[in-house]
């Protein structure tokens, strides 16, 4: 199974350091936070009291990182075993970014120390969406870990646990396709409850659908985006072919979404809203019409698919995806009464900051773990 | 192999029509039943003088310190619900203001507090039970030791109360609890016992529902009694009676609230939003309830997965072995 190699090479890159120095910031700011509270550092109010920290860290965060669930979906349940190389650079990436969302919802709740009553069964609230989303992405973090531990048996040559773990990554992988689909979900269930708070045009009972769609389609593009940078500075190759033929895969997907999302838009009668040229209206159409692009660039030009054109879809559908949650969870969130929210400067450090910490824990990984598969002969290393 | 991928599409299907059929679910669940023993507050604008009393009595009941906002450290002067202000007074006017209780060149007061929903969003959104509702009296109320601060509830409730003081290291969750401190010595919530003209009234939620009716049924412009503090106390003043808009907010609102107001302006000037019968919870946790019901759903994917990936695993497995077998008898490279 493994033909994976580390990919060796200097650390202390120029990427790594910028990165690092980001962190460091993030870190002053954290610190910031935990000595002085929340409203030292971020611009959270009454009235907005979830801000990027939620949206960007835990909401647009975790569906960047569901490139490892939607290639487990594909490789080990539907059972296409081609796209195996595309297996393990894709469970790191979404192992740092479940993490750092993980981190980061620690420096935004704000009883950190009481967090233990998650795990009270007599404190429990099965009827809890956020409840649920808790104890999956909990237990979701464990098991990517697990999931990825083989690279780490491997490279230890921990001969006893790899054995252990062969026999048991079967049930991790069946998991680690099953928490995500139940919490991604639950994201878009989660902001049912707004109700009049959040926007017509994003307030609809077909979120659960959408956030779970919106998870498999961002999870595919960024195995693509991540692929295509990772082959570039690594010198991997040119992957296109296998990216082209998820493409393929993800043109079905989103194709889907825009189906329900727009259909769900006229049938509730709020196109007139969304054409209104009102701020809002303006977001949904940006929102959407990012998706169309990448729609329209997998869909029309599959036969033509250049590394820049795939590319380009990928981020087009990143963005759009991203914005779809941002507009549920912060731009299209209007409690009434006045209130405004902007993410101070420190706040937005923060999310920097894990971010940075994301790429570097990344480039640090693939030097030292073998991550990569050199599945390209032409460029296997020597 | 195209048969695996069918079945799997096949199941795929199926899980989308269970989330389509969910709607019908999240219709079906029925709004909470009022308590029998509810508690809760009539509170009728026309009867309020803006004196503020309820204000002071709530910060000494509940010791909840000032709120300073016009520059001066002086007097406690809040504007609207904070992390320090569990109840508050705001006023509606409109052009010179001169007649209470009029839309048109008057004012009118109104009492922002925890309205104590019926199915309240609040307690269902909070994951860890730190809001809970009596199964009796149906206060809502909060227990710090359990609250983990993830504020579900800020975003959760329809009409903005719960309040979190981000300014504060360790903050905790801050909302009206009817003063069951001072209910369980048989007292009344701070509020109703010192509002002099009775426009706060504390009472059983089922007489306070005959009061409105009451109160609704009375001839603009004739003398009445209208109780104090309570609805079964014996002390009552007259007054002439005002001519209320027909209706009384949080009767039905999102499937009703025990605080609820009478007033003899729209309800929409005071800013209080005009709700549908059911409440948002239903929806939600209807979705919620019809797959993770008992979670025989989440379990049965599971084991599909499972199985589905083992087979596949162990495949894979026999082809690289295989692989690297023939790799190693061809010695090639």
């Amino acid at each position: 199974m493994s033909e994976a190699r580390p990919l060796g090479g200097r650390v202390f890159t120029l990427t790594f350091s910028i990165c690092l120095i980001i962190s460091g910031i993030a870190l002053y700011f954290t610190a910031k936070r935990f000595i002085f509270g929340i409203g030292s550092v971020a611009n959270l109010n009454d009235g907005y009291p979830w801000g990027i920290w939620i949206a960007y860290d835990v909401v647009v965060g975790t569906a960047f990182a569901c490139g490892g669930y939607v290639m487990a979906l594909l490789v080990y349940v539907i059972n296409k075993g081609e796209y195996h190389p595309l297996v393990r650079p894709a469970l790191l990436a979404s192992m740092f970014g479940y993490t750092l969302a993980g981190v980061s919802v620690f420096l935004d709740i704000g009883r950190y120390f009481h967090a233990y009553n998650l795990y009270l069964p007599w404190q429990m609230n099965f009827h809890s969406v956020m409840f649920e989303v808790a104890m999956c992405i909990g237990t979701y973090i464990l098991v990517l870990w697990l999931e990825f531990a083989p690279t780490f048996t491997e490279k230890w040559k921990l001969e006893k646990y790899r054995k252990f773990l062969d026999k048991i990554i079967f049930a991790l992988i069946g998991l680690g396709v099953l928490l995500p689909t139940m919490h991604q979900s639950s994201l878009g269930t989660m902001m049912l409850m707004a109700g009049f708070k959040l926007d017509p045009l994003w307030h609809s009972s077909t979120l659960p659908l959408l956030f779970l769609f919106t998870a498999v389609i961002m999870g595919f593009a960024m195995v693509v985006f991540e692929a295509t940078i990772a082959s570039r500075v690594y010198g991997l190759g040119n992957e296109t072919e296998m990216l082209a033929k998820i493409s393929r895969i993800m043109s079905w997907v989103l194709g889907f979404f825009l189906v329900i999302r727009l259909q769900n838009v006229f049938m509730r009668g709020e196109m007139g809203h969304a054409f209104s040229g009102s701020f809002l209206g303006n977001m949904f159409l940006i929102e959407n019409f990012l998706l169309i692009i990448g729609f329209v660039i997998l869909t029309f030009l599959r036969n033509n698919l250049t590394p820049r054109l795939l590319f380009i879809a990928a981020i087009a559908i990143l963005v759009g995806g991203s914005l779809f949650r941002f507009n549920t969870y912060i731009i299209g969130y209007d409690p009434g009464t006045g209130w405004k929210y902007f993410p101070s400067v420190g706040e937005q450090m923060i999310t920097y900051g894990l971010i940075a910490m994301e790429i570097a824990a990344y480039t640090l990984f693939v030097k030292y773990f073998p991550v990569f598969s050199a599945h390209d002969p032409a460029v296997s290393t020597k | 192999m195209k048969i695996k991928r069918r079945d799997f599409l096949k199941g795929a299907a199926g899980s989308m029509a269970l989330l389509a059929l969910d709607r019908q679910d999240a219709q079906a669940r029925t709004v909470q039943a009022l308590p029998p023993e509810a508690l809760g507050i009539l509170y009728d604008s026309t009867l309020c003088v803006g004196c503020n009393a309820c204000m002071t009595a709530c910060k000494k009941a509940n010791n909840m310190p000032p709120d300073f906002t016009d520059g001066q450290d002086i007097w406690d002067q809040p504007i609207d619900l904070s992390p320090n202000t569990l109840n508050v007074i705001k006023k509606f006017t409109n052009g010179t203001g001169e007649t209470k209780d009029a839309e048109i060149n008057g004012h009118a007061f109104i009492k922002r507090q925890c309205l104590h929903c019926i199915d309240p969003s609040c307690v269902t959104a909070c994951p860890v039970s730190a809001l809970t509702k009596d199964k009796n009296t149906g206060i809502v109320s909060y227990n710090k030791n359990n609250c983990i601060g993830c504020r579900y509830c800020q975003v959760a409730c329809p009409y903005n109360i719960p309040k979190f003081d981000f300014n504060r290291v360790y903050p905790e969750i801050v909302k009206c609890q009817l003063c069951d401190h001072l209910i369980a010595e048989g007292k009344y919530p701070a509020c109703c016992s010192v509002c002099p003209t009775g426009a706060s009234l504390f009472g059983r939620v089922s007489d306070l529902i005959v009061e409105t009716r009451r109160r609704q049924q009375m001839v603009p412009g004739e003398m009445y009694d209208f109780p104090v503090t309570s609805i079964d106390s014996d002390t009552t003043h007259k007054y002439t009676a005002p001519e209320y808009v027909p209706h009384v907010y949080g009767k039905e609102e999102l499937g009703g609230t025990q605080v609820m107001y009478m007033s003899a302006v729209g309800f929409d000037k005071f800013g209080l939003p005009a709700y549908p019968k059911e409440s948002f919870v239903s929806m939600s946790s209807g979705i919620q309830y019809a797959i993770y019901k008992g979670m025989v759903y989440p379990l049965v994917v599971l084991a599909g997965l499972v199985f589905m990936v083992k087979k596949n695993k162990q495949q894979e497995d026999e082809k690289s072995i295989e692989k690297k077998h023939d790799k190693k008898e061809a010695c090639h490279e």
